[in-house]
């Protein structure tokens, strides 16, 4: 009773959290069910990889009006993050939660370094790629149309097989630890196969979704999910990420994401500690 | 490439289609979520003894008939699961009709591996 309010309120503080600092509701969830509320991992994760869902469907349809996603890229990556979803979600219900703490604590000292990247990132320039057959073969090459410069962006894809063993590893995360796992997907696309970020981008947004739902499928079954915690917190979700898009047009979003790194580097750290079953301050 | 020149314009109508899928799916879900979420609060109870969950398709459909707050929850969260597999199946069709074959069978792959998981997910208790 009391908890479902509760959850709403949590998930419309990820929901809006999310859309402000660009990452996935699912890296806020777990840690607030986990040490803030006392809940057994495996259902936050539960509860959490429903939220991927929500977040990923809500947003996707943004970037579609934009027309930036490529579709074949997605389709075709999406063979290695299912397999991978699939496996993770298994390992939850084999692995002892205090592997879980300890994953889940490096993901967010990671996702607090991976800000901090992209902070730091400047103008993007397309890479020269060399023309690849593979890429060719299965015609994953694309372009879009860029906002800023107003033309059409034509670019090619390379290093496929390396691509695709991220994407599976970025399955298997997002089953493990029930998040969208975005950031690995995008570094799979922009940093192996050399695709322009904000294609990345979107396109790993939309392939969330379905990662997910090749998890969710495995979590719903086998009772990881609560419905009276996945059902407020999805809602909340819902609502707060709407929220948070429109709120993050007028806030100075750069400063709250420097603000937020050493919040997330601190988890992070309480989590790996909780894994190595040491009690910090809380 | 061989690409025909409608390839783009075909690609652009796919993804509004998906596009309007997903809205459809995510605000049908939703409603059902809120449905169940307000009978569960609304009558304190979640329609099953203590903490079981209805996790069976067969008595999920059973509660949502009876009203049972956490059945119509579930069916919710359902809902939400299935909406990126029917995203999945209309660009089965859309690759269809653009006659790529070998995207039919990528995309299908990626279906099989999704009921796949369902399998798992029944059968692997």
């Amino acid at each position: 009773m009391q908890t479902a309010l509760i959850m709403l309120g949590v998930g419309l503080f990820a929901g809006i959290a999310g859309a402000i600092l660009g990452i996935g509701g699912g890296v806020i969830i777990t840690p607030i069910l986990t040490l803030g509320m006392g809940l057994s991992i495996k259902y936050a994760i539960g509860a959490s990889i429903i939220a991927v869902i929500a977040t990923s469907s809500g947003s996707t349809i943004a970037y579609l009006r934009d027309n930036v996603l490529n579709l074949r890229v997605a389709m075709f990556l999406e063979i290695a993050t299912t397999i991978g979803a699939i496996i993770g979600a298994l390992m939850t219900g084999i692995l002892d939660p205090k592997y879980l703490y300890l994953l889940f604590g490096c993901l967010l000292v990671f996702s607090a370094w991976n800000m901090v990247r992209k902070l730091r990132r400047g103008q993007e320039v397309l890479k020269r790629v060399t023309p690849d057959r593979i890429a060719a073969k299965l015609k994953l090459n694309g372009s879009y149309f860029d906002k800023a410069e107003l033309r059409d962006v034509d670019y090619q894809v390379e290093n496929v097989p390396a691509g695709f063993a991220v994407m599976f590893g970025a399955g298997v995360a997002s089953g493990l630890l029930g998040i969208g796992s975005g950031a690995f997907k995008v570094m799979a696309m922009d940093t192996f196969m050399k695709m322009p970020l904000k294609p990345s981008s979107s396109t790993s947004n939309l392939m969330m979704g379905v990662t997910a739902a090749a998890s969710a499928t495995v979590y719903f079954f086998n009772g990881s999910i609560l419905p009276g915690i996945a059902v407020p917190m999805a809602l909340g979700i819902l609502i707060g990420a709407v929220i948070g898009s429109r709120i993050m047009q007028v806030l100075p979003a750069r400063w709250i994401r420097i603000v937020f790194i050493p919040v997330l580097l601190y988890i992070g750290l309480q989590m790996v500690f909780k894994g190595l079953g040491v009690q910090l301050f809380s | 490439m061989t690409e025909k020149p409608t390839t783009a314009k075909e690609m652009a109508q796919v993804e509004t289609i998906i596009g309007r899928i997903l809205q459809i799916g995510v605000i049908i879900s939703a409603i059902i979520m809120a449905i169940g979420l307000v009978l569960f609060l609304v009558t304190g109870q979640s329609g099953y003894p203590g903490s079981t969950v209805p996790t069976s398709m067969q008595t999920i459909l059973t509660g949502v008939v009876q009203f049972r707050p956490y059945a119509v929850m579930m069916l919710g969260v359902y809902c939400l699961i299935l909406t990126p597999v029917l995203r999945v199946i209309v660009s089965i069709y859309a690759f269809y009709r653009e006659k790529d074959r070998l995207y039919v069978a990528i995309t299908t792959a990626v279906l099989v591996i999704l009921i796949v998981a369902l399998v798992i997910g029944v059968y692997g208790k």
